[in-house]
């Protein structure tokens, strides 16, 4: 298959690098962790309840949504790591799950988990930053679900939850920015200390650690109970906002003070893209993370903003293997990525 | 704060161990904390944090230093979850084990939500309206103590008239639910 086709096949909406702010945010996500009420949580309870779980949500959604089942007892470990690196499941439900499936939209912008850690995982995703926009999707659906369900719900309490963390209102809004002049500054060790004390998180996009792969980071709330989920979306908004007008002075700064050596550092990068043979995944974020900074500031001009986007996604182990039909170790990986984005870009050159 | 094994990368990860009431903390950045404990993070998917909040349970005193409280158990009554398998697991078997480990849940619930106990967010709409009437009736007061707040008595003259309204229907509804 070519690699066009093969990425018009597997690129989701929301990586496509369009909506507001795309220049900085990359996407946002919004979660609602919902339980029925008559049922055991996933923790504790038995086969008959998953499965009972399952028909309920597909009685629920099917007339009025178009989703797909997936049940994840009918795909191969390579197709879940695959839904996995575009976040359309977790990893729990992936590997760990009693009679788990998800319900995913064509454009992959929508995702419901089912018997994760919680009966029920709805899930948006939309590129760029759209919070409102996410959470009223997000909303909707919870609503057409309601009709047809008793969720757990208690006055004091909120949307009941397995874990603690969750419960209240269940919602977790995620906001993935690309801060390259931050880091390149040194400014983000003492940004992400200020932002944890906002009842939000930081994360690199691979999991905890000040390290960010690509110097891409994602930012969401913490606090899920006493605050209403507008209060929620507008506080991590806010801070959104001011990293972007922080990322914005960093770059200007930049190209003011040192504009040869950023060029340079960009150009170098797009060398190595467009030459290596061999490259590990942290290498290839970096520089796809300097061009895509180039493409930001106009020096690189004749790819489109969407590569780090899809790079990122395609370029992870299980992606790379469905590419290659077959499983790789992990040498051949490297070899294989090196070569996926030598002709992406070269694809984009001779368009 | 400088990982207290490699004494080289920063500390990710903040542990606090609780032995018999001695309490050590120790800080490890990730790959450090990988090292030391795969058992934790192995690349299980369930990760370490129900083990973490396992440890939050634990370390409220009322808890784990009174003998009294350890010995009785409670159970809940839907998925027969005992306050122990709480403990361990960091995570409720049922909507039910909310109710029945409430008097023990204000506590936990304000160390993971910044203070927060009562959930101020969106009601399913089946909950019935009183609910809905109830929460109306909670904004509506609060605009109108920020109206007299700023003197703006004629809109808290009808700010008011809403509130009677909305009481009104509440007690058409039989007053709560």
């Amino acid at each position: 298959m070519s690699l066009e086709r093969f990425i018009n096949q597997h690129a989701s909406s929301w990586m496509s690098g369009t909506g507001p702010h795309s220049d900085v945010v990359l996407s946002t996500r919004v979660r609602l962790a919902r339980n029925l009420d008559e049922v055991c949580f996933p923790t504790v309870f038995q086969f008959d309840d998953a499965k009972k779980i399952v028909k309920q949500v597909n009685d629920a959604v099917s007339e009025k949504l178009s989703l797909e089942l997936l049940k994840m007892e009918d795909l191969s470990p390579l197709q879940k790591r695959v839904l996995v690196e575009k976040h359309l499941i977790s990893p729990l439900l992936a590997e760990s799950s009693l009679y788990g499936a998800a319900f995913i939209s064509e454009q992959e912008d929508i995702s419901i988990m089912v018997n994760e850690e919680d009966h029920l995982r709805i899930q948006c995703l939309s590129s760029g930053l759209k919070l409102q926009e996410t959470l009223d999707e997000a909303n909707k659906i919870d609503n057409v679900i309601e009709e047809s369900v008793q969720y757990a719900f208690d006055e004091k309490r909120g949307y009941l939850t397995g874990c603690p963390t969750n419960v209240g209102t269940g919602l977790r809004a995620s906001v993935m920015i690309h801060l390259p002049a931050l880091v390149l500054t040194r400014q983000m060790n003492r940004i992400i200390p200020a932002i944890s004390q906002l009842g939000l998180v930081v994360r690199g996009i691979y999991g905890e650690g000040s390290e960010a792969l690509g110097n891409i980071f994602q930012i969401s709330n913490q606090l899920t109970l006493g605050k209403s989920e507008t209060d929620i979306i507008e506080d991590l908004g806010s801070v959104v906002h001011e990293l972007m007008s922080r990322e914005q002075s960093a770059r200007d700064a930049l190209v003011k003070t040192s504009k040869l050596q950023l060029e340079d550092r960009i150009f170098r990068s797009y060398g190595i893209l467009a030459n290596s043979r061999i490259i590990e995944t942290n290498e290839a974020f970096q520089c796809l993370s300097n061009v895509r900074l180039g493409i930001d500031l106009g020096y690189i001009q004749h790819i489109s903003k969407s590569i780090l986007n899809e790079l990122m996604i395609l370029t992870q182990p299980g992606f790379l293997q469905q590419y290659a039909g077959g499983p790789l170790r992990a040498e051949e990986r490297d070899i294989r990525r090196a070569a996926l984005i030598r002709e992406r870009l070269s694809m984009q050159e001779t368009n | 704060m400088i990982c207290q094994e490699c004494h080289d990368r920063p500390a990710a990860l903040h542990f606090t161990k609780t032995v018999n009431g001695e309490k050590t903390e120790v800080y490890l950045c990730e790959k450090c904390a990988h090292e030391k404990g795969e058992y934790l993070f192995s690349g299980h998917p369930a990760f370490s944090l129900n083990n973490l909040l396992g440890g939050l349970f634990n370390s409220e005193p009322l808890f784990s230093s009174n003998p009294a409280f350890r010995e009785e158990e409670v159970t809940c009554e839907k998925c027969h979850m005992t306050f122990q398998q709480l403990l361990k697991t960091g995570k409720f078997g049922c909507a039910n084990c909310y109710t029945t480990f409430d008097s023990k849940l204000t506590p936990i619930l304000k160390r993971l939500h910044g203070g927060n106990t009562m959930h101020q967010g969106k009601i399913p709409e089946r909950m019935g309206g009183a609910l809905h009437l109830q929460k109306e009736l909670q904004l509506l007061r609060e605009k109108l103590n920020e109206m007299i707040a700023s003197e703006y008595f004629e809109q808290a003259a009808d700010v008011r008239d809403q509130i009677r309204a909305v009481e009104q229907k509440l007690s058409g509804e039989g007053g709560g639910s």
